[in-house]
């Protein structure tokens, strides 16, 4: 017993535990497991990103601070801040709309349509750029027509901004559904019953019992919004100055030898990403209840 | 009349706005969605059978679609055991820092991909961090097929982790009581208790890192390499015929991927359906 | 406010949920819709309030066709069996907020919500409880939350779906007493639905008892009690044996011997008494007669099992706690208030026992 009780005061990892259980694995296995596992987890995802900053301040703060204030890097900001704010906006539209009509109601082919609301997930970020281009390019479908009336899609901003739209279509909508499923009408019953009417439903009753995953889903969004690479590249033709978002100047940057300039652009984009986990997490932690559970990405 | 068939088209409810927000739900689905895609597949249909036959049998074609193929099932095989390792770590044992470690995995998931791919062919080439660990034995990563599996086995991570976590959580501990009461061991416990029901959800996990991999370009093509026949993948090698301006070799590799990935993702379905028939929940 | 129901129907599908109900519902009166799961008592709740559209049939409150009417303009007090409340808003603004909805021009101010509010709280004795948040309360304050935010709008009826179903049994009995003097004091026309029959018939002035989507009994509980017009009444409100009989010369026959009760009609018919509505007879040429086959205690009296004609049917009777029923003894006894149903089977039979000769 003394050596139990040793154990409990001398080992950071294992719990403090009584006498071996049934259904737990011996203290030395543990050990074990969970080294290979945090060993990967270093190898794997936090080499890299200690890579992108220091490399990013390899060439001094001087340097890093003229990479990133330097005019194409701030014409590729400004665009990816617009690019994101317009797709996540008409996403959150989108997913609230088909969270209300999806979860409050029961309709044949319910099932269907929540398939293909995923269905954007399970495509090549690359041939979401494609299925434009084939759609809107000067060869495309619909692309000579809206040529000669001067609107021009593909290699042009709002060419990035639906195949952004594209990939992160899921993002609001799958957060909703689920919660605003487990939640029922009830609620919304009760609301109409004292005379609400629906927008007063909505905005007083609804909407309260889903913001956490509203805000949830909106911020995967926009952190996929911002960091797009693959469908944008396509769609994009990379104009420096005009059209290159900012995954896209890192890769010009990349290509052309700039190394330093590329990681602190990318840092930047590598911050953007831990604001969101660091949100994600608390969000995660705070309001457990008021996202849905379950989730599977 | 259309009244009646309304109703039978769904079951009447007292809340309002079903209409306008499915409405609006079909719409900007065909519209960003369905309409699109269909301009992919009417493409590819008027190429004719021949022509995306010769273009799916090009060398080149099959050894990038082999190469995605091949690198997306190591890269997923790679996860599926450190995935369920990782899970286990994190749902079943505490040590400082879980919940940052937990916190972590997310990571590729929010980190754009081409800063992944960037900072990973940093880490991997000759003369970076691990490259040049590796370089005395002989090992090349950065610009050949390895380099490939460790830019995908960092994109799909998070895949396995995710759906074995909360199954793994949910489970119930007295089946874990009940096996070692009839007298097995940890061990037997392990593989024949406990890895059967966690199996649905690392199907599920290992079809999503599978779709999501084979599809991946960011992280990819930075550390690839991009030879012709070596190391050139499926998506950029549709990326390379769109620059040619060739658009039926772009479109008839993406109606091929396409359909791979629907197949996934059919597959992915049927595994969740068929474990809710069979365990009563989804993972 | 008085409700009349007109050949009401409501069908899920295929299926029939309320199958062409007509109800009267005085104004003032409480009503307890009464019924087991799946007859169709929430869901003429719902009807009434306006949260299902019917399919057939019509609802008038008063002189006006309400069923032409949305759910907000009927103004009903509707207590959902989960109570729904909003979780997000403290107490007093889930009370208000039927006020605060409204068109701005009968919006109240502000201030008078919140006195208003208060004022609720005072009368379902909750005073001082506006700023908690639902997640604070018990299940019978939320209860009693559900009610005040539903009075709040001066509803023209008040509906309670399942009121006191998800409350502990102590809670339960208080509430209830507590509800029905509410109802006195405010005097809203009312009606709640229970599976309850004891609930029921303690609390409301008529009970309506309803399966499989048609309408049973309507009586007061009295009548409910002492006079079911129908088996499943009989059977499912209080005890009941029952026994198929032979009604034949204005006899009630089991088998081959007489049961010493006289009704009119001929033909199979069931027999259905109370257990403790029995005279236990000693000698007997018209009684009903069978072996002890268990008994147990039932508060202050013994409950026993009787097997009747060779163990095909078992019936239970009330005997004084004292006395003695030692099994394999055979005991002999007459209803002396019962019911003559027509069988399944039968073809003619009376609707209505005679008094017993």
């Amino acid at each position: 017993m003394a050596v139990e009780t040793m154990t409990l005061f001398t080992s950071p990892v294992s719990p403090p535990r009584r006498l071996r259980s049934a259904t737990s694995e011996a203290p030395e296995i543990k050990v074990v497991l969970t080294t290979i596992a945090l060993l990967f987890v270093a190898i794997f995802l936090l080499l890299p990103l200690a890579a992108v900053f220091v490399e990013a301040f390899r060439g001094g703060i001087a340097a890093y601070l003229s990479a990133i204030t330097e005019p194409d890097a701030l014409t590729a900001i400004r665009l990816t801040l617009t690019v994101a704010a317009i797709a996540v906006f008409c996403n959150l539209v989108f997913g609230v709309a088909a969270a209300w009509a999806i979860a409050k109601f029961e309709f044949k082919g319910k099932s269907l349509l929540t398939t293909l609301i995923d269905l954007p997930f399970s495509v090549s970020p690359v041939i979401s750029g494609l299925v434009y281009v084939l759609l809107f390019g000067a060869q495309g479908y619909l692309g000579p027509w809206l040529g000669e009336r001067g609107v021009q899609i593909v290699f042009a901003i709002p060419g990035i901004v639906l195949a952004t739209i594209f990939v992160t279509f899921p993002f609001v909508a799958r957060e909703l559904i689920p919660l605003m499923q487990e939640q029922g009408t009830a609620e919304e019953e009760a609301a109409l019953s004292l005379g609400a009417n629906g927008w007063q439903t909505f905005v007083f009753v609804t909407l309260p019992n889903v913001k956490w995953a509203l805000l949830y889903g909106v911020l995967l969004c926009n952190a996929r919004a911002m960091g797009e690479f693959g469908a944008v590249a396509v769609i994009s033709g990379k104009i420096r100055g005009v059209t290159n978002t900012m995954p896209l100047h890192v890769e010009i940057l990349y290509n052309e030898y700039a190394f330093s300039a590329a990681f602190a652009v990318a840092s930047l984009l590598a911050l953007l990403s831990l604001v969101t986990l660091a949100v994600k997490t608390f969000l995660e932690w705070r309001f457990a209840d008021g996202i849905a559970v379950g989730r599977s990405h | 009349m259309s009244d009646a068939i309304f109703m039978r088209f769904r079951q009447p409810s007292v809340l309002p706005g079903f209409g306008l927000t499915l409405g609006f739900t079909l719409a900007y689905l065909s519209g960003i969605v369905l309409i699109p895609l269909a301009a992919l597949i009417l493409k590819s249909a008027g190429l004719g059978w021949a022509d995306i036959w010769r273009i799916a049998t090009d060398a080149r074609t099959l050894a990038a679609l082999r190469l995605s193929f091949g690198a997306s099932f190591i890269a997923a095989s790679i996860n599926a055991v450190f995935g369920l390792l990782l899970a286990w770590v994190l749902v079943r044992y505490s040590f400082p820092g879980r919940r940052l470690v937990d916190a972590m995995i997310d990571l590729p998931f929010a980190l754009p991909t081409a800063v992944a791919g960037i900072a990973l062919t940093a880490l991997y080439a000759p003369n970076g961090w691990i490259g040049q660990l590796l370089a005395p034995l002989g090992l090349k990563v950065a610009y050949t097929p390895i380099g490939i599996v460790i830019a995908l086995t960092f994109i799909s991570l998070p895949f396995i982790v995710r759906t074995v976590e909360p199954v793994l959580r949910d489970l119930d501990r007295e089946i874990e009581e009940a096996a070692a009461t009839l007298g097995a061991s940890r061990g037997q416990t392990l593989l024949r208790v406990l890895l059967p029901s966690l199996m649905p959800a690392i199907l599920t996990g290992y079809a999503l890192a599978l779709a999501r991999s084979i599809g991946e370009y960011g992280s990819v093509i930075f550390i690839a390499g991009n030879i012709p026949y070596v190391s050139e993948i499926a998506p950029l090698l549709i990326v390379i015929r769109l620059e040619e301006f060739n658009y039926a070799g772009a479109t008839a590799i993406a109606a091929l991927m396409l359909a791979i990935s629907f197949t996934m993702l059919l597959v992915i379905n049927l595994i969740q359906t068929w474990n809710r028939r069979r365990f009563g929940h989804g993972s | 406010m008085d409700i009349r129901i007109e050949e009401l129907s409501k069908q899920f599908g295929r299926y029939p949920a309320v199958e062409n109900v007509s109800l009267h519902i005085r104004s003032g009166e409480l009503v307890a819709l009464l019924g087991p799961s799946g007859s169709g008592k929430t869901t003429l709740l719902r009807l009434i309030a306006g949260l299902e559209q019917p399919t057939g049939g019509r609802i008038l409150f008063g002189d006006e066709d309400a069923s032409r009417k949305s759910v907000q303009e009927r103004n009903v007090g509707f207590v959902f069996q989960h109570y729904a409340l909003f979780k997000h808003m403290s107490v007093a603004d889930n009370i208000g907020f039927g006020l605060r909805v409204r068109p701005r021009a009968q919006r109240p101010r502000r201030a008078d919500i919140r006195a208003r509010a208060a004022e609720l709280l005072d009368l379902v004795q909750l005073p001082g409880y506006g700023d908690r948040f639902p997640a604070q309360l018990s299940g019978g304050q939320r209860q009693r939350v559900a009610l005040a935010r539903a009075l709040a709008i001066e509803p023209r009826v008040l509906l309670l779906d399942e009121p006191f179903g998800a409350l502990d049994a102590k809670v339960r009995k208080d509430l209830r007493r507590w509800l029905r003097e509410l109802h006195d004091k405010t005097g809203h026309t009312t009606v709640f639905v229970t599976h309850d029959q004891e609930e029921a018939i303690e609390l409301a002035d008529r009970v309506v008892v309803l399966n499989k989507g048609v309408i049973e009994q309507v009586g007061t509980p009295d009548e409910i009690y002492d006079a079911p017009a129908s088996p499943f009444v009989h059977g499912f409100i209080g005890e009941a044996s029952s026994l198929p009989v032979t009604l034949s010369n204005r006899e009630v026959w089991l088998e081959d011997r007489w049961t010493g009760l006289r009704c009119n009609g001929t033909g199979e018919a069931l027999l259905f008494f109370r257990p403790n509505a029995v005279d236990v007879v000693e000698e007997c040429t018209g009684c009903i007669a069978g072996v002890v086959v268990g008994s147990r205690r039932v508060a202050d009296r013994k409950r026993v099992e009787i097997e009747i004609g060779k163990g095909r049917h078992r019936i239970e009777i009330d005997l004084p706690a004292d006395r003695s029923a030692a099994e394999r003894h055979r005991i002999a006894f007459r209803p002396t208030n019962w019911h003559i149903y027509p069988s399944a089977v039968g073809r003619v039979a009376p609707a209505r026992a005679l008094v017993d000769a």
